[in-house]
């Protein structure tokens, strides 16, 4: 295990120690103090625990590694994540896993708005609740959420899944509740399990999508 | 009967003919028309605009014996390796989706044989792009499609996309048509559907969110490789400062010619300011804060020849990136498809339905027969010999204003054939001293 302190250590030191970390897969990072782009880029198999709260954009474009904050995160954690994983014990504020494609985000606390927001195919479980404007045109993946979910939740949503075991203010344009079939039970059970949520059933969720009305525009061009 | 004297037929100024199809097509269809391209309405322009060349107050360079540089350096105040371009003409970012791979792979290959960079687009970076395109800019767009860390670290620049100047504010299209299996999984979306991108980005929304987006890039790509920040011409003076003063290593500024591959007519006509306003207020900015050439500033948006280039550059532009130009080049709205063009409705030079995906030319379509027209290796060999042109003619020009680099030309060899031209360059009425507002 390798500890690296952000109070003494620049951000350019610690990041590129991470991203080309070849031996040596077990970190520790001491002092974040709110720091930018902690752990962004990272592209190998690795642990990194980070002990305290951070600033905007941690693991960024994440590939591989499996981070820990041990505290908050702000805007765009693990935005354009394409594997591995974040778990954030704290609180994420707006845009957490942005555009993502992969991998799974796990939030103890709450989202702020636009958790999920262009989402690609990563998985983000939230044990609280999220804020409005939530998976704004997710493409891909699933958003769970434990807790409640602001207004305009899945605005404009193409292909991917939302799980709400609580209350949504309210749909956006063009999300609508869907069927909770046996296979989606399937998955948040899985998804539920990743996140190590043992008090919760996926039957009490309900899950919603797309209407695919904004699908196609009734347009013709030829005159 | 005596016939009475009637006048001619009078055909209003205000409801021309294009007005009245316009209204006619609206009220058949009861939608807005979509199409490509920028704006198509006569603009103040470089045209309008004239160099006076040397005389006995200036002293001229021998035209073919005196070398003219023409090499130009983007991106060198925070980059391990910044863009270094044998020309100062750059081809803007088009997606692929919008265009074919054949075409994206031209573009690299045209812009590869002379020394500049070609530019991604709205549909993440194609191996036929990357593997012709010698240096390679990656766009960073609101919508992400098939953004990754592997691409962003085989980048020469990375450019994030504020705005366009065919519509400051917009998102981007492509219609369900040009959704092929490839484009979809490239966008992570459903084949065929009709595609919207975000006007936003996903993850900031302000210069103070942007300056940390960019220490995030930078951070991810070991600060090799320069950012470029594009925006679209609206308020020029204000969005390059905080462009600076997010970070940017250099700024493209894009007027309302500058093309898109589709959105709405009347966002294209009536959004934005022309390139030639929006690049005294540029450098006015860039001046201000100390930075003129060292930030670097790319105009695009109706650039068609040296004399165009040459222009820009003297109003303060480091560069200069063309788009509709290099498709042009390709063989885009060529007459001697003219027989397809008809079968179309429309006629070469004026087709823009480029998001239908039925190009005749090959080069806005997905549809692979029509594809097949377009020849990467010949249509990049035209793309090369346009960009030797162009160069030479601006070299040409400044040689004729004694200048042995094209980054050497000034305001102070312009002057300006209209009023409106004169008050948007900031360079004098011809024959006169005179600038109006200054």
């Amino acid at each position: 295990m390798t500890v690296l302190d952000l109070k003494s250590l620049s951000l350019r030191h610690v990041n590129s120690a991470l991203q080309n970390a070849s031996s040596e897969t077990s970190w520790v990072l001491e002092n974040p103090m709110g720091k930018h782009a902690v752990a962004a880029g990272l592209r190998e198999s690795l642990k990194v625990d980070i002990k305290g709260s951070v600033g905007y954009y941690c693991g960024g474009m994440n590939k591989n590694a499996d981070v820990v904050v041990h505290g908050s995160v702000g805007p765009g954690v693990a935005e354009n994540m394409m594997s591995g994983s974040i778990y954030v014990k704290g609180n994420a504020s707006q845009y957490a896993g942005a555009s993502a494609h992969g991998g799974t985000l796990v939030i103890e606390g709450n989202s702020s708005s636009r958790c999920g927001i262009s989402m690609k195919g990563i998985d983000i479980i939230v044990q609280g609740n999220v804020g409005h404007m939530s998976a704004f045109m997710a493409q891909a993946g699933n958003l769970v959420v434990c807790g409640n979910a602001g207004e305009a939740l899945g605005d404009s949503i193409y292909e991917a899944n939302i799980y709400i075991l609580g209350e949504v203010k309210s749909l956006g344009a063009d999300c609508i509740e869907k069927q909770m079939t046996e296979k989606h039970k399937k998955l948040l059970t899985k998804l539920l399990a990743i996140a190590k949520i043992k008090n919760l059933s996926s039957k009490d969720f309900r899950r919603y999508g797309s209407a695919r009305s904004l699908y196609n525009f009734k347009i013709d061009n030829t005159y | 009967m005596t016939k009475l004297p009637q006048t001619f037929p009078r055909q209003s100024n205000l409801f021309d003919k294009y007005t009245n199809s316009e209204i006619r097509r609206a009220a058949q269809t009861g939608i807005y028309d979509i199409r490509g391209g920028g704006s198509k309405r006569r603009l103040p322009h470089f045209d309008d605009l004239l160099f006076l060349g040397a005389s006995i107050s200036r002293y001229p360079l021998e035209g073919y014996r005196e070398s003219c540089n023409t090499k130009v350096t983007i991106g060198d105040k925070n980059a391990e390796n910044p863009l270094h371009l044998d020309i100062p003409i750059t081809i803007a970012g088009m997606s692929f989706g919008a265009l074919s791979g054949r075409a994206k792979e031209a573009l690299g290959r045209g812009a590869t044989i002379a020394g500049t960079s070609t530019t991604t687009g709205d549909g993440g970076m194609t191996k036929e792009e990357r593997g012709h395109s010698n240096k390679l800019i990656y766009q960073l767009l609101p919508s992400r499609y098939g953004m990754n860390p592997d691409d962003l670290r085989k980048a020469d620049a990375i450019e994030i996309v504020v705005g366009q100047g065919a519509k400051p504010g917009g998102g981007g299209m492509l219609l369900g048509q040009k959704i092929s299996d490839r484009v979809a999984e490239m966008r992570t979306l459903p084949k065929g559907i009709d595609q919207r991108s975000p006007c936003r980005h996903p993850d900031w929304t302000g210069p103070d969110d942007m300056e940390i987006k960019i220490l995030e890039l930078r951070e991810i790509t070991s600060w090799k490789v320069p950012i470029l920040v594009k925006v679209a011409a609206a308020r020029p003076f204000y969005d390059i400062a905080l462009a600076v003063k997010s970070g940017a290593d250099a700024i493209v500024i894009d007027g309302m010619q500058g093309g898109t591959a589709a959105t709405q007519e009347v966002f294209i006509e009536h959004v934005g300011i022309p390139t030639l306003a929006c690049i005294k207020p540029a450098v006015e900015a860039l001046q201000e804060l100390g930075v003129h050439k060292k930030v670097q500033l790319i105009v695009s948006g109706g650039i068609r020849n040296g004399a165009d280039v040459a222009k820009a550059m003297a109003l303060g532009a480091d560069a200069v990136s063309i788009g509709t130009a290099a498709l042009i080049a390709l063989g885009d709205n060529d007459p001697k498809f003219e027989k397809d063009y008809q079968k179309l409705g429309t006629t070469a030079g004026a087709y823009d339905d480029w998001h239908e995906g039925n190009d005749p030319a090959g080069i806005t379509t997905q549809n692979p027969k029509l594809m097949k027209r377009l020849n990467p290796v010949e249509g990049g060999r035209r793309l090369a010999n346009f960009l030797k042109v162009m160069t030479m003619e601006a070299q040409t020009i400044a040689r004729a204003c004694g200048k042995n680099d094209l980054r050497n030309l000034e305001p102070e060899d312009l002057c300006a054939l209209t009023v409106e031209a004169a008050a948007m360059s900031g360079v004098p009425l011809a024959g006169t001293s005179w600038i109006p507002g200054d």
